[in-house]
């Protein structure tokens, strides 16, 4: 069966916004729109964060991005991640000075992501060698990728070994929706894959092996309610293919990178980001998942999380790569907000740990 | 103040203008409103569905723009859309159709 591919990435078209200064200069309304939406740092005052500014918690959650190679080219793809991301991925060297600082800090969890990670050589031994440390390590997996090859089918085996909590985007339980979002085919593969990690224990009861689901909107409106649609997709993903799995965590769709891209094309930037300003919710503000996040990049750069990551806009201070690593510093910096922070801030807010205000 | 037009997509964003010649009536209203909308015996998305049917039989443009947005983000996809709309459009035919049962009395009354 297989999948097609939904687009391109955008650098393999050579557009425009594969300049992340140039989607800056959209999302400030210096390029392509005149329509000026509130300062996010201005707009947080009304939350309470009477600076402007948002400090980090404590750093619970290390998210290494560690390549943008993907069996996949979804057309909302925040990291323009494809198959022709050959040379964008962690090495050996960096992934072991990650290890350094997970071996020195007491920081409980990976969350590994790409990309689809387990494309990268070294993802399994990452995977045992951060289980080694006793740290919980989270896969954000596509899926598709257990059945794209007859070298991922024992991952599910993998996880289950190693206790790996599996995260899996899934934007629908109806075909129509997920391909036209994903590519032709991808929910498809997608059921294999879940029933192939639902046989070895993952997302049953009493097995401690978690599959959660990720689902976000097929398009240019908000998610609904996550307990709502939890229920639902339940219900339906039983229902049709005998699925289970543990919780869903409905996500907004970040204006950036390749869903910008689409909103553009499709002429939905300016309604979306009125929508997102609309749906502006103090009380998400204090649980933006920056605050207990360091998100990594496949050439070792921190990030306050993987959108800032994708949009190159480093961590604040000096020190802004593994090699020079002060956990200290890190837990003090002021994260640097943007535009597209007012995706993590719209209705209920859109946390990847599933918190919602 | 001229249109060429009745209905302006732009226009559903005043709804809650209605409320600047009758307050207390339009704050009734909006909120029994939200609260007829919240999950309840019904789930959120089962009640998009019936707001999408109805709006198709009541025929307003500017519900059946918010009741598309609604269903989608509620969760529901294309295929039940359209089956809320055929139950809408079912019960129509259906209560023109039963009226036929009328219409046969009468022309049996009339008729040799
Ligand atoms: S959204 Fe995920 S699966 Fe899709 S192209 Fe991006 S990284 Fe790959
Ligand atoms: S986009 Fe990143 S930096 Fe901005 S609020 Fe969200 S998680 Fe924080």
């Amino acid at each position: 069966m297989g999948i097609h591919q939904k687009t391109k990435s955008l650098s393999s078209r050579h557009s425009a916004l594969a300049d992340t200064f140039f989607q800056l200069k959209v999302l400030n309304s210096k390029e392509l729109t005149d329509m000026r939406f509130p300062l996010f740092s201005e707009k947080i005052k009304e939350a309470g964060f009477s600076d402007g500014r948002i400090k980090p918690t404590r750093i619970e959650i290390f998210q290494v991005n560690i390549g943008k190679l993907c069996n996949q080219t979804c057309s909302h793809c925040h990291v323009d991640a494809g198959p022709d991301k050959k040379e964008e991925n962690m090495g050996r060297e960096a992934l072991e000075k990650c290890l350094e600082i997970l071996a020195q800090y007491d920081i409980h969890t990976v969350d590994i992501t790409g990309g689809a990670p387990e494309m990268n050589p070294n993802f399994r031994w990452f995977v045992e060698e951060c289980r080694k440390l006793g740290k919980h390590v989270m896969d954000r997996c596509n899926l598709t990728i257990v059945v794209a090859n007859k070298k991922y089918h024992d991952l599910p085996e993998f996880f289950a070994e190693h206790q790996v909590e599996v995260v899996s985007s899934l934007p629908h339980y109806s075909a129509l929706r997920t391909d036209s979002q994903r590519g032709d085919g991808v929910f498809e593969d997608s059921m294999k894959a879940m029933q192939m990690l639902n046989a070895v224990g993952y997302g049953k009861e009493g097995t401690g092996l978690k599959l959660n689901l990720v689902y976000n909107p097929t398009g240019t409106f908000l998610p609904g309610n996550q307990a709502s649609l939890e229920a639902e997709f339940k219900r339906q993903l039983k229902r049709k293919h005998d699925i289970d799995f543990n919780s869903l965590y409905a996500i907004t769709n970040m204006p950036i990178s390749r869903f910008l891209d689409y909103m553009i094309e499709n002429g939905q930037y300016e309604t979306y980001m009125q929508t997102l300003l609309e749906a502006f919710n103090p009380a998400a503000v204090a649980g933006v998942m920056c605050r207990n996040t360091i998100s990594v990049s496949w050439d070792g750069y921190l990030y306050d999380c993987d959108f800032n990551q994708m949009l190159d806009l480093k961590v604040a201070g000096e020190r802004t790569h593994i090699n020079d690593f002060d956990l200290a510093a890190l837990e003090s910096r002021d994260i640097v907000l943007n535009q597209h922070c007012y995706g993590c801030t719209a209705g209920a807010g859109s946390s990847c740990g599933g918190q919602v205000a | 103040m001229s249109k060429k037009h009745y209905f302006d997509p732009e226009d559903l964003k005043k709804f809650g203008n209605i409320g600047e010649w009758q307050k207390p009536l339009a704050d009734k209203f909006f909120s029994y409103y939200a609260e007829v909308f919240k999950e309840g015996a019904l789930s959120e998305r089962e009640k998009a569905l019936i707001a999408l049917a109805v709006a198709h039989t009541v025929q307003c443009p500017y519900c059946i723009d918010a009741y598309t947005s609604g269903c989608l983000e509620k969760g529901a996809d294309e295929e039940q859309m359209m089956e809320a709309i055929h139950v809408a459009a079912a019960i129509r035919a259906g209560s023109s159709l039963v009226y036929g049962t009328q219409m046969m009395n009468h022309a049996k009354n009339l008729t040799m």
